[in-house]
């Protein structure tokens, strides 16, 4: 509480001690002895200690104009009980009043703490190492690129760098939502906010404070909230023309019903302040923002950070989820992944061939072949045999490799090489890309060599689909029978494949037209798809921790690349819309229902304050709910 | 220019209405004063952004006459 708060507090206590008092008294009957102006003037002193500065806000406010300022509506009602003789009521509304807004702006704080806690990932210090050793805690915005930085175990790191002494531990959690540490040794690149779990370590800095994760991160999701969403343009209009009619109304009900002779000026003028105490907007302007500020607080803890309250919920409407194959549903990274052996020779022997053949190559075909040799090497002790020794290795550009293994002819290589030597093998119609294996004139086997589906990718797509997308299509520069697989294994409605990057846009931009109702959303890599992203009505990017390129193109950015987190954001999003739209529902409701029953004589002015006030309190509860959200929720049920 | 300072609101409706206010005024390309952060945007002409920045918080006392503008 700060200690404006606490001041207003103090003299609520007050005031609401001398109510009870004088509302006892009342009921007793003590004030029937006296004169009108005794209770008056009674009633007068507890209502200014508790109004004046609503009072003075709302002279203030008279003298700029500003007519439908709250202040102002609630003094006119608070004078209209007073000049009816409704004193106990005066001084209540001015109470509940203050109650209220004290509570309010309590909520408010606190929820805003929270999810400024959630954000705690700014460093405060850098230990940065002097020439004689030394580390002095330094501002992180003073560090310069190439700084050496001591981080000891429990701190976080403040600048991305990398590595150059020490090995340990890093728990990412705060960036990536991964709970999982992640093992840092030399050489190896750290990204700041990250906290350093067991061993100093040192780092060399690569950016600057400004140009790293953590305090990209900070910006983006400060800014996301003054991105507003079509609900939030909406209840501000909205509120701009409910108070001046719900004035209007006021007065017109104060006016018209005795000059007509239907009822006396204090009856009409009670009225008239319960329309007054409702009018004000404070309920429904408050909880849209609130609630979007909470679901962007609740996405960030879970390492996904959402650009703009607009696209959480453009990303709630998500009918079709468009996907690209490499890197995201795939990994990206070639492996082998199956060996068919064609003649007299074991699988582990056509691998050892393979591998001597290519052990000079670059080419990352190559390269896959060595790492799946020594994997199973390492793996399994019972295999000694090592790479096969060939001489003679020759590169043949386009096709792949001959050598010689004493007198016998090798061939590691594609179908060209193997018809270019006239060796009769069979082709293979598997997808991937295929090696052919042959020792002196004989076919030995093929390794066929493929991108990896991520882990979870099937699980993932279809928890998207329960979360309420209705297609989801896969889009690829790959051929299609490689495409296909891919799709048939995690789950896809619909393929393209064989597309460059400017087709990929082009087919975005007609499932855009197709789909006018929902919105499509797309998640790449961020590689070579930032147009794609941009075109897209939500762009989700695979953080590929750091790239630039894909945080600022994306409006959605899935920072530790699960596509798991895909459902996720959805039904936060949902979620938040749902809290949103009940606000408005219940606020509306309740405010329009004390309205009616003002109008027609049945509501009390106390119940015009809960109208305000306490409407105001309920909903901001409520939007508390948008920031709960945990790996739990995330794994149990989804909710629609 | 684009610049945030810090801006102590109590209401959401009053943010609303100086973030009104501020954009109204001549050489503002876009404010925002947003409730949530407690935070005043504004993105305004260089030339005459000192003036600007004082004619916005001038506007934002005059919806609310509490309100704390840290420039």
């Amino acid at each position: 509480m700060t200690k404006k708060m606490k001041k207003t507090r103090n003299r609520i206590i007050g005031v609401l001690i001398a109510f009870i008092v004088l509302l006892i008294a009342e009921h007793m009957g003590a004030f029937e002895a006296f004169p009108w102006y005794v209770s008056f003037v009674i009633f007068l002193i507890p209502y200014l200690v508790i109004g004046y500065d609503v009072l003075r806000k709302a002279f203030i406010n008279i003298s700029h104009g500003q007519v439908f300022d709250e202040n102002f509506l609630m003094m006119i009602a608070t004078f209209g009980a007073f000049a009816i003789s409704e004193y106990t009521e005066a001084l209540a509304v001015m109470l509940f009043y203050q109650i209220g807004e004290l509570f309010q702006s309590y909520a408010v704080g606190k929820s805003r703490a929270s999810i400024t806690e959630l954000m705690s990932i700014a460093p405060e210090y850098a230990n940065v190492i002097q020439d004689d050793g030394e580390a002095v805690e330094t501002d992180p915005e003073e560090v310069g690129i190439g700084t050496m930085l001591l981080i000891k175990p429990g701190e976080k790191i403040p600048i991305d760098g990398v590595v150059t002494e020490g090995e340990s531990f890093v728990d990412t959690s705060a960036i990536t939502g991964e709970s999982v540490p992640r093992r840092v040794s030399e050489g190896e690149e750290v990204i700041s906010g990250c906290v350093n779990k067991d061993s100093v370590l040192k780092i060399r800095t690569t950016k600057n404070y400004e140009d790293s994760t953590v305090s990209k991160i900070l910006e983006l999701v400060e800014n996301a909230s003054n991105k507003k969403s079509r609900m939030e343009n909406f209840i501000t209009r909205f509120a701009k023309y409910y108070t001046p009619v719900v004035t209007i109304g006021a007065v017109l009900l104060a006016v018209i019903p005795p000059l007509l002779g239907i009822m006396p000026f204090s009856d009409s003028i009670k009225r008239a302040c319960i329309f007054l105490i409702v009018s004000c907007p404070c309920a429904l302007v408050i909880s849209v923002p609130l609630g979007f500020f909470g679901g962007i607080g609740a996405s960030s803890k879970m390492g996904i950070l959402v650009k703009g309250s607009n696209y959480l919920e453009a990303i709630a409407e998500a009918s079709t989820l468009v996907l690209d194959k490499t890197g995201t549903i795939t990994k990206g990274e070639f492996k082998v992944s199956e060996i068919i052996p064609a003649a007299n020779l074991s699988k582990e022997e056509i691998v050892c061939l393979a591998a001597g053949a290519e052990k000079f190559s670059n080419h990352p075909i190559a390269r896959s072949v060595i790492e799946y040799h020594d994997e199973i090497h390492k793996n399994n002790s019972s295999l000694t045999d090592d790479k096969t020794e060939l001489t003679d290795i020759k590169e043949v550009p386009g096709h792949g490799i001959t050598a010689k293994l004493g007198a016998e002819d090798i061939y590691v290589g594609n179908a060209k090489l193997l018809k270019s030597n006239n060796i009769e093998f069979k082709e293979s119609d598997l997808p991937g890309t295929i090696i052919y294996v042959a020792k002196g004139k004989l076919f030995v086997g093929t390794i066929i060599i493929s991108d990896t589906i991520k882990e979870g990718a099937a699980e993932s797509i279809s928890k998207a689909k329960r979360a309420g997308v209705s297609q989801v299509i896969m889009l690829t520069g790959d051929n299609e029978d490689t495409a296909k697989v891919v799709a048939d294994k995690v789950g896809i409605d619909k393929v393209f494949a064989q597309l460059l990057p400017a087709d990929k846009v082009e087919r975005v931009e007609s499932l855009l037209d197709e789909n006018k109702n929902g919105k499509v959303a797309f998640v790449g890599d961020g590689i070579n798809d930032a147009p794609v992203l941009m075109r897209a009505d939500v762009g989700i990017a695979m953080g590929s921790m750091g790239s630039d390129a894909a945080i600022e193109a994306a409006d959605i950015v899935l920072m530790d690349d699960d596509i798991g987190k895909i459902s996720a954001v959805i039904q936060i999003a949902r979620k938040t819309l749902r809290i949103v739209k009940e606000n408005i529902v219940f606020a509306l409701f309740v405010k329009i229902l004390i309205l009616f029953l003002g109008a027609l004589g049945f509501a009390t002015m106390w119940m015009a304050v809960f109208g305000d006030v306490g409407v105001a309190v309920l909903a901001i509860l409520n939007s508390m709910r948008a920031m709960k959200w945990t790996k739990e929720d995330m794994n149990g049920k989804v909710r629609a | 220019m684009k610049k945030t300072y810090k801006c102590e609101v109590d209401c959401a409706n009053c943010a609303a209405k100086m973030e009104e206010a501020i954009n109204k005024i001549d050489g503002v390309k876009s404010a925002r004063v947003n409730f949530m952060t407690q935070k005043l945007t504004l993105e305004a002409d260089d030339d005459k952004y000192a003036e600007i920045l004082d004619a916005a918080v001038k506007a934002c006392k005059k919806v609310e006459p509490d309100c704390e503008i840290e420039i």
